[in-house]
């Protein structure tokens, strides 16, 4: 077994290894094998899995690559997340890549898949809808056709053809890769110095470039490791993070909301990895019905989700209480309509329970943190003193 | 910049105003006439089937741009901005949600009465979704139906797609189409509108189409946005709308006899000195300072996008009385931000072929990422594919601290100037 620290860098390297090395080699060693890359949020990668593929998260290219080509293909009031992709793919970076997948979170990642298509990336460039109907009759049969297009997408490639067997099997993996995520966090609620955020975010970021048995594996680890009470407890506020789903912060950020007093005990950065609560059924004659199921009635709230009947800022409140959350910081990117536009409401329900928030925006390769550990600094220090 | 002067005004544009004030007029007094009211949006819009259980639709989008154009919607992006929406969001949505926030005043200064449902026809833009979401907490206890339209992700129209919007039309919006109004669902009534519909696509069709004439009688996009007003919003599917496109269609044929070019606000265009296709929507809050930079210069718009964004008719689609929840749901899924990159270049590219076009022209809506994303892909892919000059302006839909006069003005003379040049030299070709 190896030491928590050797995960930890492991992970921090897989997570902004942009050039995906490790899911290239896989890759290599097998001529059936394909590699799928998918943006934010959410995509069942069971299916992927089952047509012995990996889906590979691609995040962003953070702070961690010059943006040249990709400013040049955006506006200056679009976010800062398909510039990073678009360089990436005009780059090397995602050569060897068969096909990329678009979720249906927002009109710029809907017209990246345009884009894409336009520049010929991939054998494929699929953009995902998610149904908007929750009837599991209407929008049930939708999504499971949502599926099956991606899968002929894959057959045409490698000819696998995927079974109920094999998609069964790739559930089974997902949702021990799930329960063990979910451990992770729940150890981090009881107790949030034994993990940082930023170890946190790694880990996770980390399982969108390996296999999910490798993952499921550093998971094990790290568990094991966490399980003993480790680090010393600090005289911090525990804070839920919300608007980060899509555009990711860079690490100096998390890191400065951590420093200036902050544990953050949920967040929605990885919130793919998160989407189904709970487990899925693994052993039905018809595993995509069990899949477009669970994401109709286990997704977790999101801006990207219709809401209507069930408010995300009541969800948001009801996880802040279960987390013994002292507040709530909102941290969206600049130009992120979904979550820009949720945050009044969500304020609104922060606001009635009782719950301090604070706010501010984010550019994935922004800089500078000072104005921002100020600010959590302060939120930290005032409920400290006042709440 | 110089005071507009008073609008010179055709029998057409006469005929539209009557219309809408008479629609205002009945929303204000939709209580006292008995009439439910429906909120939606006017890409993949219902609008037949609405009025088919004789309710009244509200576009907040219309009531957006509107209040642009009357100047209200700095006040109005303000108030929202104070309750919490940010800068960097659609000032579509902060404008309407400020128009609520100040009584809910509408275009006429008559007030617009609540919604008795919010159909949510989320077709092309992830924007309205939001916007409901928004609305239904401003509105609680509303009921709402969501008609989901699936995006023309591979380039067309598949059957599934089809069965999907119709499960939805059948199960959700016709059932609460029917609880808020009293009434059953008819369909002979609305096939019968649909017939109307159909007549006034042609007659829209043939207008739009008439800016393939040099000089073109038309301005295909800052005159277009008034020929597709009745079409888009409260008319499809009436006989007014089949009336008022017969008389426009009429006027525009008058301008092709006699040789003449668009009307503007200032009169006719005494010499078409260039053609162009627009893409994106236009600015509201400046519309005529905007439009006069382009009519001063001899610029006409011969064909553009945003006339496409509450449906495409050049194509050939129509409403189709023999199937008129088929033909709803192909209308919502084929309108212009519904469709993926590649068929929104080959369109414009089309258009710049088959209006002969001169140049090529984005305006950039800061709100509007749905139009916005990916526009610099598309005008590279449009200089490469039509070898015309392209050229790039931005600004927003109602939020004016966004319309940079002097900046769009430079930036446009600079581009005439190119156009210019660029005559010059082909002429010279030419002679060669």
């Amino acid at each position: 077994m190896k030491s928590l620290q050797q995960l930890l860098t492991e992970c921090e390297t897989l997570a902004f290894d942009l050039n995906f090395t490790r899911a290239k080699k896989w890759k290599a060693e097998d001529k059936s094998r394909i590699l799928v890359g998918y943006l934010p949020i959410y995509i069942p990668r069971e299916i992927i899995h089952a047509a012995n593929g990996m889906a590979v998260g691609i995040m962003g290219a953070g702070d961690r690559k010059q943006i040249i080509k990709g400013d040049a293909y955006y506006q200056s009031y679009i976010c800062h997340f398909p510039r990073g992709i678009i360089e990436m793919a005009l780059d090397t970076n995602l050569e060897e890549f068969d096909g990329f997948l678009f979720p249906a979170i927002c009109d710029c990642v809907r017209n990246l898949s345009g884009m894409f298509k336009l520049s010929k990336k991939g054998k494929f460039q699929r953009y995902f809808d998610y149904p908007q109907n929750f009837d599991p009759f209407i929008g049930g049969t939708f999504y499971t056709q949502e599926m099956e297009k991606v899968i002929d997408d894959m057959f045409k490639i490698n000819g696998v053809k995927v079974t109920a067997e094999g998609i069964n099997k790739a559930i089974k993996l997902y949702n021990i890769n799930r329960q063990l995520i979910e451990k992770i966090y729940n150890i981090r609620d009881e107790r949030p110095w034994q993990l940082s955020a930023v170890d946190m975010y790694h880990i996770l970021r980390a399982g969108l470039t390996i296999t999910v048995e490798e993952h499921n594996e550093i998971l094990e680890q790290v568990l094991h490791h966490i399980k003993e009470e480790r680090g010393e407890p600090m005289d911090n506020i525990r804070v839920v993070i919300s608007g980060s789903f899509c555009e990711q912060p860079p690490i100096g950020l998390i890191k400065s909301i951590e420093m200036a007093g902050c544990y953050i005990v949920e967040d929605d950065f990885m919130l793919g990895s998160r989407w189904i609560q709970g487990d899925i059924k693994d052993n039905t004659s018809n595993p995509l019905e069990a899949l477009g199921n669970a994401y109709i009635h286990q997704s977790t709230f999101s801006s990207a989700y219709y809401d209507v009947g069930n408010p995300k800022g009541k969800r948001l409140v009801d996880l802040a209480r279960k987390r013994k959350a002292d507040g709530v910081i909102f941290c969206a990117a600049s130009f992120c309509d979904p979550a820009l536009l949720d945050r009044p409401e969500m304020q609104k329900e922060c606001d009635h329970a009782g719950l301090p928030h604070i706010n501010f925006q984010f550019h994935e390769n922004t800089g500078q943190f000072k104005v921002i550990k100020e600010q959590a600094g302060t939120f930290s220090d005032s409920i400290k003193l006042w709440a | 910049m110089a005071e507009p002067k008073d609008a010179i005004k055709e029998n057409s544009m006469i005929i539209q105003k009557e219309m809408l004030a008479k629609q205002f007029k009945e929303l204000s007094m939709a209580t006292e006439l008995g009439k439910k009211v429906v909120y939606t949006f006017v890409p993949g819009n219902l609008t037949e089937l609405i009025l088919s259980f004789d309710m009244l639709p509200v576009y907040p989008e219309i009531n957006a741009l509107q209040s642009g154009m009357r100047k209200k919607s700095a006040e109005y992006i303000r108030d929202a901005e104070k309750i919490g929406f940010s800068e960097d969001v659609c000032t579509y949505v902060k404008c309407d949600i400020g128009m609520m926030l100040n009584g809910n005043i509408g275009p006429t200064g008559e007030k617009l009465p609540p919604p008795d449902l919010l159909l949510l026809s989320y077709t092309g833009c992830f924007t309205f979704l939001k916007w409901f979401e928004n609305l239904e907490r401003l509105y609680p206890g509303v009921p709402v139906a969501m008609l989901h339209t699936p995006y023309q992700e591979d380039g067309n129209i598949s059957k599934d797609q089809i069965d999907y919007m119709l499960k939805q039309l059948k199960e959700e919006v016709i059932p609460k189409m029917e609880q808020v109004s009293g009434q059953k669902y008819d369909h002979a009534r609305l096939s019968k509108m649909m017939e109307n519909s159909a007549k006034a696509e042609d007659l829209l069709v043939k207008i739009l189409e008439s800016a393939k004439n040099v000089p073109s009688p038309i301005d295909a996009y800052f005159a277009g946005v008034y020929y597709i007003g009745p079409i888009f919003t409260a008319f499809r599917g009436t006989q007014e709308a089949v009336d008022y496109y017969t008389e426009l269609w009429k006027e525009v044929q008058e301008r092709m006899r006699l040789g003449l070019g668009p009307v503007t606000p200032e009169g006719e265009i005494k010499e078409e000195k260039f053609r162009l296709v627009v893409e994106g929507p236009p600015n509201w809050t400046n519309f005529r300072e905007f439009w006069k930079i382009f009519y001063d210069m001899g610029a006409v718009i011969v064909a553009s996008s945003y006339t496409k964004v509450g449906g495409v008719y050049d194509t050939g689609f129509r409403h189709d009385p023999k199937e008129p929840l088929e033909s709803l749901a192909k209308y919502c899924m084929g309108v212009y931000t519904n469709l993926n990159l590649p068929q929104r270049v080959e369109m414009l590219e089309n258009y710049v072929k088959d209006y002969k076009a001169d140049g090529f022209l984005i305006n950039s809506i800061k709100s509007c990422n749905s139009f916005s994303a990916g526009q610099l892909m598309i005008m590279r892919e449009i200089e490469q594919r039509a070898s015309v000059p392209v050229g790039f302006i931005e600004s927003d839909l109602v939020d004016p601290r966004y319309f940079s006069y002097a900046n769009i003005k430079n930036r446009l003379e600079s581009y005439f100037q190119m156009l210019e040049q660029r005559k010059i030299i082909l002429k010279q070709e030419e002679v060669v």
